[in-house]
């Protein structure tokens, strides 16, 4: 009886102005492949996008994810349900200079951040970078229905439809990798980074190795007779995409073991190495894209908490590399080792960004091999 | 390592503030994980409440204290070979850690398992832990340790005011504070050294964030992170005194991921194996970072983590410490995946403290770097504003969301005169003066500056405060606006206030609108992988479930809710239990409760957890969707109880008693025309609505007499008048006498013993029974006596009256199911005072001391196919006693005196030969003493000094001094016994019993005033205070004293028997 008195006297002056939440609010629709649409508020930019729907389960660093290229073509639903709430950080936190992923999918926008290092809403920077973005309740539901379905295409559209996007078929690390050369910091030992759409992280990574840093381009031959520098050893980063599509880098790696040279492959680049080395790879029903992976360190009872972004895997190893780190909760292959030589690569993120730090030991543990 | 045979696990002891409920949780993880590997187990308990002192969960219980003599005594009976510290928090983490350093575990090569004792000790001592932090470059506050005043002060200038004060060995804040200046430094310091032997000057860190970190590193050096959690309060609030989310909301991935290697770069460096828990402070402007503290066992922290993430850290922690590897052990929830990974949250949980400090008289209300709350409750939703009002309704305090505002009575005054006291001053208010000051104006970037909260906290609360206002003012339910607002958490009822109508028609125009909430699951990995576990909660922030029904095979128990003063983990005890007999008849359990701290809501309890609100709504929506059997509202205390009419109504099936007859008891004057009925007596008893009614009636039976109001927000506040001037001030003061808010008033009869009736019914008859009898007279509210069985002063007579009444009122009550009815005993003639048709309080202690589950029996009643046989127990051959705990040290200014209002936060039960053996154990277990320096004594009045004139011959028998107030000395003196007269304290003259007390020279007070001769209870205040405050054991009613005098006289603790549950019963 007694909370049933309409309202308390106190509440006197009230602000005159009161909005409901979702006043001028714009609706769109994510359709899937297999025809499932989930109706979702827009919180980005309203325009149309395909690609493949990916979840990700990471509970922080979402303007890491969005500027990490290996998304390129994918629209990314985030499972943790509340997203925006620190804002956007100025671009040098970021991982590349601009947003990779096609499309975004939330539960819970929020548009008012708080964080000193803010310099706008997330809502604003997908506006400023045309990405669309959709506030759907229920990407726990969406989530299940890519875990039981596979990654599957789909689209965020407003008025006017568009055809599904398939970005397997394309090369899109051709899309993302650097233009031309670049070199930075002058350490005891030159690396040179094939750059698949690196994150930014993996050069900070290295840098902080003293190392003098040469990153080139996917398609750059390294061996021609008319480069210009030597290198002591080959980092090929993390990036979008089927691995088979970039023939020209393989071929690259292929000349670098012939040449005994040391190579560690992040990611895509593992894949690559594994490819290079005549291994193969084979795409997951869902991908793994959190930072909550255990990898075991194999034969051993050492676990590594681990941050990983992909959707094709390596299947059969190659000729004389055994497995380095295995999965500990689906038994995928997490990283390959030369049974003689410094060939190494692993499946996760050593660089981290977003997530666990616990791996930065494999960028010592390469550099000791390269520095011998 | 080599094969463990028998390990001993050291519990926790009674619940008191700072310690609570979770230690239930931990221990029974723990030997839940022990028992699987075939490894005999022996738990040291005096909790009788609790679920892991159950002979399904230990191979041998000891209901006998935690401390180094009586743990010695067992080890050496016991023989184990190994021993867990860290499940039965500060308690046996003090206890190991005394045991190890007089060389106990050694000499029986008891090995402690887990975390080694070195890292124990390490992160113990404050200062030296600081060093070893500072050698891995982990930064702390500036601070250094003191032993002395002096020391303090000249810290303290060094680092310069403010400066944060903590006290070693110590929990739950206890003794800590935040000094300004040297003159609240010396109250705080000297207050610490009083129970700790150092004390920590620090850095004081204004408004920083505060995030803690669970942490679970194996022998083979992995190490995880499975919880991460960021308080809304500032610093400054003790995290158990913090609204709690988790994950974290304002950290960034660099934040994030810098404190989880510094959490985790400690943890390794300590060597811990099993779990920690790490407190940092956040600059919210620069991100640097302090670490607070590490607790190297689990803690509240960690029952939460648990709750939250679905992840068993006491069971893991418990397996490695056994030795196994992380990567050894699965995942318990989805049972496909590895125990070696950090959860992924696809919802935010928020745990908001339960308080109640308006029962204590003159208490201080502020909150602050020490524990106050006696609980705690854990919303979960998919927005904050969900999780967070789901939160606050679970307080079970009647407040319907962020923006209720009834705890700011209009004696406050205007709304500035509010928000002054209430905005800056953090009390358990501030959380709805927040959404008054938003009403009000008040930009939400003011209220930051003011209270240190995160604006983005305060920006959900503004957004709920928001859209209730365009509700107000637009009075639109359409489906779009009804569904945005039930997504922020917004309860029907409160929706129907803001528009005139009623929660049920809201409800109504919901459904039919199909606006009903989505059942997910909590699954560790975010719907990464499948996952079988029956962990659910609701949210409107989904259009699917991840469950089906149960159905017809579904019966639904309500749990307890939060832990408060009056309903604490007896009623969890019920609810497991009923959990387990449930599986005798092939019924598929479904528990709700939102506690946090209970082992009910375990992963591995019940076939189905909603972690949900009981309010009506949530439990209706539970019903409509499971469609279970019926539902069961009597284990878990009063909460679930009154839910019964109104489910009733709504067409819920109730199991057991019918809602009419509960309320036939729960309503006053039902119930006393049906005693007539019956011809049972009763106190006389009337209801007014003004003083002059109230008067009339008290000089009619006669002065003194109990008057309690029919609304009182939290706590209903009864009260003993002596006298008219008394029902005066009464009446005004609480304003509490009104038409609409009527009073009761009943005749209060004083030296008449108070005895309990526990029972259990089928079909109106009684099927068990027992009577149990208090210590101390009527007056000391049931749950703050001293309670024997079996009854040591009932006559034959009385007790057959006693029996007759209880099967009368089962019969004319058609009770199936648990009751309790108390009963006052006046020569040979027996008084009802009330009766609950539900388990009460008492029922663990019943259940444990006479073999016979009560629990079982109710489920019995309830599936059996037919009548069910009587149970009865042979003659005990032994005596128990539960005693009350007190947490009087950690409120402020509370006055430790027992009254008609329950005080107690929780209890112990201790069995002996005879009541003097039990009872000393039980008072031992409470945290008192025999003494061995000097014994205060203070008797009101002439018949009170003649009374224990008996006992204080005996005690001046110990060879120890006695000290007595100068009209007890002389009292004493003329009876040849002597003793040092002490000034009391507000006579400032020498020898005074304040230095007296300060410099160590009394361990034991009797203070025993009359309740009504108000200058003396209040004279007496201050030392009664002091001794609290001074933690010298207090005693202030005349039969406890002389009770505990025949204890240490007759008995010495030498030979006293070290008998298992089982050599009893
Ligand atoms: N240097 C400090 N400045 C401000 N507040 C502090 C400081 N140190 C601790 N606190 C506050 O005091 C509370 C209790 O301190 P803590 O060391 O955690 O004691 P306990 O062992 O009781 O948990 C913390 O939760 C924090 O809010
Ligand atoms: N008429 C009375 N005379 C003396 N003591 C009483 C009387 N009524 C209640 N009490 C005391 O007050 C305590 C609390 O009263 P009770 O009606 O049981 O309230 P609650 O519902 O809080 O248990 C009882 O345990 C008893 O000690
Ligand atoms: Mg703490
Ligand atoms: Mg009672």
């Amino acid at each position: 009886m007694h909370n049933c008195v309409p309202e308390n006297a106190l509440l006197v002056q009230h602000r005159q102005t009161p909005l409901w939440g979702k006043e001028q609010s714009i609706y769109g629709k994510l359709i899937l492949e297999d025809g499932t649409t989930f109706d979702g508020l827009s919180c980005g930019y309203t325009g149309p996008t395909a690609g493949e729907v990916v979840f990700s389960t990471g509970m922080v660093g979402y303007p890491e994810s969005l500027t990490d290229s290996s998304y390129t073509g994918q629209i990314l639903a985030m499972t943790y349900p509340i997203i925006g709430n620190y804002g956007v950080p100025a671009s040098s936190y970021w991982e590349d200079d601009h947003i990779h992923i096609a499309g975004l999918i939330v539960s819970n926008y929020i548009d008012l951040p708080s964080h000193a290092q803010s310099t706008m809403s997330l809502g604003t920077w997908l506006q400023q970078e045309k990405i669309p973005a959709l506030e759907i309740k229920d990407t726990r539901l969406l989530a299940r229905h890519i875990r039981e379905h596979g990654t599957m295409l789909g689209k965020i559209v407003f008025d006017d439809d568009i055809p599904f996007y398939d970005p397997d078929g394309d090369n899109l690390v051709a899309r993302v990798s650097v233009r031309q050369v670049l070199q930075e910091g002058d350490g005891d030992t030159t690396i040179v980074l094939l750059d698949c759409g690196a994150k930014r992280n993996i050069a900070r990574s290295l840098l902080a190795r003293n190392v003098r840093l040469i990153t080139v381009p996917w398609d750059f031959d390294l061996f021609a007779p008319d480069v210009n520098f030597t290198f002591d050893s080959i980092v090929v980063s993390n990036g979008p995409g089927n691995p088979k599509m970039v023939g020209q880098t393989i071929r690259t790696i292929q000349k670098a073991i012939d040449q005994r040279i040391p190579i560690l492959g992040i990611c895509l680049g593992h894949q690559l190495l594994a490819l290079a080395a005549g291994g193969d790879t084979y795409k997951l029903k869902y991908g793994h894209r959190s930072q909550n992976q255990p990898c075991i360190l194999n034969g051993t009872k050492r676990c590594s908490i681990t941050t990983q972004n992909h959707g094709f895997a390596v299947g059969k190893l190659p000729p004389d590399f055994t497995p380095w780190f295995v999965n500990a909760n689906d038994g995928s292959n997490e990283g390959i080792q030369h049974i003689e030589y410094p060939f190494l690569s692993v499946q996760f993120h050593p660089e981290a960004m977003p997530g666990p730090m616990d791996t930065a030991w494999i960028f010592d543990y390469f550099l000791e091999k390269v520095r011998g | 390592m080599d094969k463990l045979r028998k390990v001993l696990v050291l519990g926790a002891g009674a619940l008191k503030i700072g310690q609570s409920g979770e230690f239930d949780y931990s221990g029974s993880q723990a030997l839940k994980a022990l028992r699987e590997e075939g490894i005999a187990t022996v738990l040291v308990n005096p909790n009788i409440a609790t679920i892991q002192t159950s002979k399904l969960l230990a191979d041998e219980v000891y209901f006998l204290p935690v401390t180094a003599f009586f743990v010695e005594k067992i080890i050496a009976k016991e023989r184990p070979d190994g021993i867990l510290l860290s499940f039965g928090g500060q308690t046996a983490l003090n206890c190991g850690i005394e045991l190890f350093q007089k060389g106990v575990l050694e000499h029986h090569n008891v090995r402690v398992l887990g975390t080694p004792i070195s890292a124990i000790l390490l992160t113990e001592d404050r200062q030296a832990f600081a060093e070893h932090l500072h050698s891995i470059d982990i930064p702390t506050p500036h601070s250094s340790s003191a032993e002395t005043l002096e020391e303090a002060l000249s810290i303290a200038n060094r680092i310069s005011f403010p400066v944060m004060i903590r006290a070693g060995f110590a929990l739950g804040g206890q003794g800590s504070g935040i000094a300004k200046d040297a003159g609240e430094l010396e109250r705080i310091v000297n207050g610490a050294l009083a129970f700790a032997p150092q004390v920590l000057i620090e850095q004081y860190l204004h408004h920083y964030k505060e995030v803690e970190y669970e942490v679970v590193r194996d022998c083979y050096d992995n190490c995880i992170t499975v919880c991460n959690m960021e308080n809304m309060d500032p610093l400054g609030i003790h995290t158990g005194e913090s609204i709690v989310i988790a994950p974290s909301q304002t950290l960034t991935n660099s934040e994030y991921h810098m404190l989880r290697s510094a959490s985790i770069s400690i943890v390794k460096s300590l060597g811990i194996v099993g779990e920690c828990n790490v407190q940092f402070a956040l600059d919210p402007r620069t991100s640097a970072y302090y670490v607070i503290e590490v607790n190297a066992r689990l803690s509240r922290s960690s029952a939460l983590a648990s709750k939250a993430t679905g992840y068993p850290l006491a069971y893991v922690a418990a397996k490695l410490a056994l030795g196994y590897g992380l990567t050894e052990l699965t995942n318990r929830v989805t049972g496909v995946t590895q125990a070696c990974f950090e959860p992924s949250l696809d919802y935010v949980v928020v745990k908001i403290p339960r308080w109640d400090l308006s029962k204590f008289k003159g208490v201080d209300e502020t909150i602050g770097t020490g524990m106050k709350s006696v609980g705690e409750v854990m919303g979960i939703g998919r927005t904050f504003e969900e999780a967070y009002q789901k939160a606050i309704r679970m307080l079970d305090l009647d407040f319907e969301g962020a923006t209720s505002d009834k705890v700011f009575s209009s004696a406050d005054s205007t709304i500035d005169d509010i928000l002054t006291k209430y905005l800056y001053i953090p009390t358990p208010r501030r959380m709805f003066a927040l959404a008054l000051a938003m009403c009000n104006g008040i930009s939400v970037s003011e209220i930051a500056a003011i209270t240190g909260i995160d604006p983005w906290f305060l920006e959900r609360i503004q957004h709920i405060v928001d859209i209730e206002q365009a509700l107000r003012i637009s009075q639109d339910l359409s489906a779009v606006r009804l569904l945005e607002m039930k997504q922020l958490g917004i309860s029907d009822k409160r929706i129907g206030e803001l528009v005139g109508k009623t929660g049920l028609e809201i409800r109504a125009l919901r459904k039919q609108l199909g606006i009903t909430p989505s059942i997910f699951q909590i699954d560790t990995l975010a719907a990464e992988y499948p996952s079988e576990t029956n962990y659910l909660y609701m949210t409107y922030n989904g259009q699917h479930h991840d469950a089906a029904p149960l159905g017809d095979e579904g019966i639904i128990v309500l749990g307890s809710g939060p832990y408060r003063i009056g309903s604490s983990v007896e009623f969890d005890w019920t609810s497991v239990s009923t959990v387990e007999a449930l599986k005798k008849y092939g019924k598929r359990s479904i528990v709700i409760n939102c506690n946090p701290e209970t082992v009910s809501t375990d992963y591995d309890i019940s076939d189905r957890l909603y972690f949900e609100e009981l309010t009506f709504e949530r439990i209706a929506d539970i019903c409509e969707f499971e469609s279970p059997y019926g539902v069961i509202v009597s284990v878990g205390g009063q909460t679930p109880n009154n839910r019964a009419r109104a489910l009733h109504n709504y067409g819920v099936r109730i199991l057991g008693t019918s809602a009419a007859h509960i309320d036939q008891a729960e309503d006053r004057s039902k119930f006393s025309r049906l005693l007539d009925s019956l011809d049972i007596r009763q106190p006389a008893w009337d209801t007014f609505i003004d003083l002059d009614g109230l008067t009339r009636f008290a000089e009619r039976v006669g002065f003194p007499v109990l008057v309690r109001p029919s609304y009182v927000l939290s706590g209903n506040a009864m009260n003993v008048c002596y006298t008219r001037e008394e029902l005066e001030q009464y009446a005004q003061a609480a304003a509490a006498v009104s038409a609409e808010h009527p009073v009761t008033v009943s005749k209060f009869f004083q030296k008449v013993k108070e005895i309990e009736l526990d029972a259990v019914a089928q079909h109106g008859q009684i099927k068990a029974f027992v009577i149990s009898e208090h210590i101390e007279n009527a007056g000391v509210h049931s749950g703050d006596a001293t309670i024997v069985l079996p009854p040591q002063t009932l006559n034959a007579e009385t007790m057959c009256k006693i029996e007759q009444a209880g099967r009368a009122i089962a019969r004319a009550l058609e009770i199936t199911g648990p009751f309790n009815i108390q009963f006052l005993a006046k020569d040979n003639q027996v008084y009802v005072i009330e009766a609950n048709l539900r388990a009460s309080r008492t029922f663990p202690f019943i259940s444990k001391v006479t073999g016979i589950n009560f629990i079982e029996t109710f489920v019995d009643a309830l599936f059996a196919r037919n009548e069910i046989a009587p149970v009865s127990f042979p003659p005990l051959t032994f005596t128990a006693v539960k005693a009350p705990q007190f947490s009087f040290s950690r409120l402020t200014g509370a006055d430790p005196i027992l009254r008609v209002e329950m005080a107690s936060t929780g209890e112990v039960a201790c069995f002996g030969d005879d009541l003097e053996e039990a009872y000393l154990k039980a008072i031992i277990a409470t945290g008192g003493h025999v003494p061995a320096k000097g014994i205060f004594i203070s008797l009101g009045g002439e018949d009170k000094k003649v009374r224990f004139l008996e006992s204080a011959r005996l005690l001046s028998s110990l060879g120890i001094p006695l000290y007595a107030t100068e009209k007890t000395c002389a009292f004493l003196r003329a009876h040849d016994i002597a003793a040092t007269m002490l000034y009391k304290i507000h006579e400032h003259k020498s020898p005074n019993i304040l230095t007296y007390f300060s410099e160590n020279k009394v361990d034991l007070a009797i203070n025993i005033v009359d309740n009504h001769v108000k200058k003396e209870l209040d004279d007496d205040y201050l030392v009664r205070r002091y001794a609290v405050d001074h933690n010298i054991p207090l005693f202030t009613k005349i039969k406890q004293a002389r009770l505990f005098t025949r204890a240490i006289v007759t008995k010495d603790l030498a030979t006293i028997h070290i008998k298992s549950w089982n050599e009893y019963v």
